[in-house]
């Protein structure tokens, strides 16, 4: 998982040459409880860093998913809008929510590694 | 009869035949008890006539149930029987306010020359019932220390957008339309805040709250520039704490040029004690359903007049009222009507929610000034007197500190035991009490915030802290069934709103229907 980054808000990001697969951590969908919908943006729409990608939505709250780097939406997981018990089953993996084509790969140096997002965690509770 | 081959509407677990449990019965749908071949109306044929709908003319059966007068009466008396109610017992729903609504409102809002009136009346046939409406903006304007108030408004998100165009507009007045496109909303607030300012076209800024629950107005000044038009504050806020910096901030949005916006939810904490406009407020609603005691949450219209500072004053909406010089009262409905003044247009058709002026004012007038206040000191009061005789067995997340109208815990006290505030507010059920509000405010983990208004006596409190303190001291001990099966004494079990909100039923099928699908 070497390849994994986490920003502050719970957003992953799995790096692969210059496609940022992105998607909320295994910690928020565990804390947003059972969700219920999803929104995601239309292919080749142009995010910046910070701006909102997605909505989800669980029983307990609506909340957005932020862009954690800039770049064009090349392809949006559809599986997770039908089936959005997919999030929580599989956040990190089956229930990646987008993937972006980075337009400044180094917008990903500030997000955290595993480990440190792990350190991040146990701080924040 | 009732009809109890609808396992659906069978408790799990049923001990009975019958699926009844003494004298709670079950109770099918209308359509399930009632046949669409009776009717229980005897109904004339109609004299003959020619029609002229044509093609469009119905020709098969509406599908409506025929059921009899008693039928009928009893369905719906059953189901009354169901409800909970401020008048079964304490309503702890925090930013919800459900205090008690006196008899005497209703009272006077029945009387024939205020409940036969009707709003496409000539004025001059209902100038007591403008003089009502008057009066009431007088006690408005004066608690809030606000020049100007907006009386048509139907509730607190439908004041919010009164407010918040009302600030567009003096915007625009400025020629600022273009550059001013931001409005600021802490991350505490109702999510009606965020909606109301993007259903306007304006951008959100959210700003964090510092870890003691409030914002401070350096956050502020670090998000304020050119492009915000205003920020919308809640005072006392979601947590149940009162923004110390509420001054600074309005100031440094005056300077900024921008706008303050209170969510005025919780003003049953401050009525009578902190006037807005003294706080730099330049809009607020103020929902008469809630501090003012109209009936909600289901049992009638809200009511959600907004105040206005002297700067956002001009841009109220239509209808304005006046008084001329020979003491006649007047609405004024039309722009060109309206002398100095710029209304942004019109809210609703009419003149807002009468009803609920009536009951409002007939608080106003029974509690008197003194009154008002002194139900804001208890309110606050009995919330804290809560926090007292929980605090060490429930977490606060913010640590144990004065609040005001309501008391906030979090899930912190469950740590270990498995037991969600969700199962604790289900286990709430079986002990006879509606739950505190869940959830909420998000900024806090299994939020449960108390709001048990200043209608409870200490005896109901007391009971409720019991039933509190029995709780988590079961969940500590690991009595972890008792809250993964809540409610068992519930006309229903748990119910599935995970399912309920994936796959969605939005409209009825008969059983036979169902069956054959």
């Amino acid at each position: 998982m070497a390849d994994m980054k986490y920003t502050s808000d719970h957003e992953y990001a799995r790096v692969e040459n210059d496609i940022a697969t992105v998607g909320i951590s295994e910690h928020a969908q565990e804390k947003l409880g059972d969700i219920v919908f999803v929104e995601l943006p239309e292919v080749g729409k142009t995010l910046s860093k910070g701006q909102e990608a997605a909505v989800v939505e669980s029983v307990k709250a609506a909340s957005e998913v932020y862009a954690p780097a800039s770049g064009e939406v090349v392809e949006v997981n559809d599986a997770i809008v039908a089936n959005p018990e997919l999030v929580n089953e599989s956040p990190e993996d089956a229930a990646w929510f987008l993937k972006i084509k980075l337009s400044n790969p180094k917008d990903l140096d500030g997000l955290m590694s595993a480990d440190k997002y792990k350190d991040y965690l146990e701080n924040i509770d | 009869m009732n009809d109890v081959s609808h396992k659906n509407f069978t408790s799990a677990g049923s001990v009975t035949a019958t699926g009844n449990r003494g004298l709670q019965i079950e109770e099918p749908l209308l359509f399930e008890i009632g046949s669409t071949n009776f009717t229980g109306v005897d109904v004339e044929e109609p004299e003959a006539f020619e029609s002229r709908l044509g093609d469009v003319e119905r020709t098969d059966m509406m599908g409506l149930p025929g059921l009899s007068e008693p039928e009928t009466m009893r369905h719906f008396v059953r189901l009354s029987q169901k409800n909970y109610a401020i008048d079964t017992g304490i309503f702890p729903l925090g930013s919800c306010t459900m205090k008690h609504n006196p008899r005497l409102n209703e009272k006077m809002a029945r009387l024939p020359g205020i409940g036969d009136i009707h709003p496409l009346q000539p004025q001059k046939t209902v100038q007591g019932a403008i003089e009502l409406m008057m009066q009431l903006s007088d006690w408005l304007t004066s608690l809030t220390g606000m020049p100007a108030v907006a009386m048509s408004p139907k509730a607190g998100a439908h004041g919010e957008l009164c407010g918040m165009i009302a600030i567009r507009a003096a915007i625009e007045a400025k020629g600022e339309a273009d550059t001013r496109r931001v409005v600021l909303v802490p991350d505490s607030a109702h999510g009606t805040n965020p909606a109301t300012a993007a259903l306007l076209g304006f951008s959100v800024r959210s700003i964090e709250a510092e870890k003691d629950g409030t914002v401070r107005a350096s956050a502020v000044r670090e998000s304020l520039g050119p492009d915000v038009a205003a920020m919308m504050l809640t005072n006392p806020n979601t947590c149940g704490l009162f923004e110390p910096d509420i001054a600074e901030i309005s100031a440094a949005l005056h300077e900024a040029g921008a706008y303050l916006y209170c969510d005025g939810a919780n003003f049953n904490a401050i009525a009578g004690k902190v006037r807005p406009g003294d706080l730099g407020i330049d809009a607020m609603h103020i929902n008469l359903h809630k501090t003012f005691s109209t009936p909600h949450g289901g049992g009638g219209p809200g009511a959600g007049p907004v105040v206005f500072s002297k700067s956002l004053a001009p841009f109220a909406p239509l209808p304005l009222m006046a008084r001329d010089g020979d003491g006649k009262l007047e609405l004024i409905e039309e722009k060109a009507s309206s002398g100095e003044a710029r209304p942004f247009g019109r809210l609703t058709a009419f003149h807002g929610q009468m009803g609920m002026f009536v009951r409002a004012l007939a608080y106003m007038l029974s509690f008197g000034e003194d009154g008002v206040r002194q139900a804001s000191e208890d309110a606050v009061l009995n919330a804290n007197y809560l926090r007292k005789l929980l605090k060490d067995t429930m977490s606060q997340p913010f640590g144990d500190r004065v609040c005001m109208h309501e008391v906030l815990f979090d899930e912190a006290f469950l740590k270990g035991t498995d037991i969600s505030t969700l199962d604790f507010a289900k286990a709430m059920i079986d002990e006879g009490f509606h739950p505190m509000t869940m959830y909420f405010p998000l900024v806090v983990h299994g939020a449960m915030l108390v709001e048990p208004t200043e209608s409870e006596s200490k005896r109901s409190l007391d009971q409720f802290a019991y039933a509190l303190k029995a709780l988590a001291n079961a969940a500590k001990r690991g009595d972890k069934d008792r809250f993964k099966s809540a409610p068992r004494f519930a006309p229903l079990r748990r119910l599935d709103e995970t399912r309920a909100a994936r796959q969605p039923i939005l409209s009825y099928t008969p059983p036979a229907q169902q069956a054959a699908e």
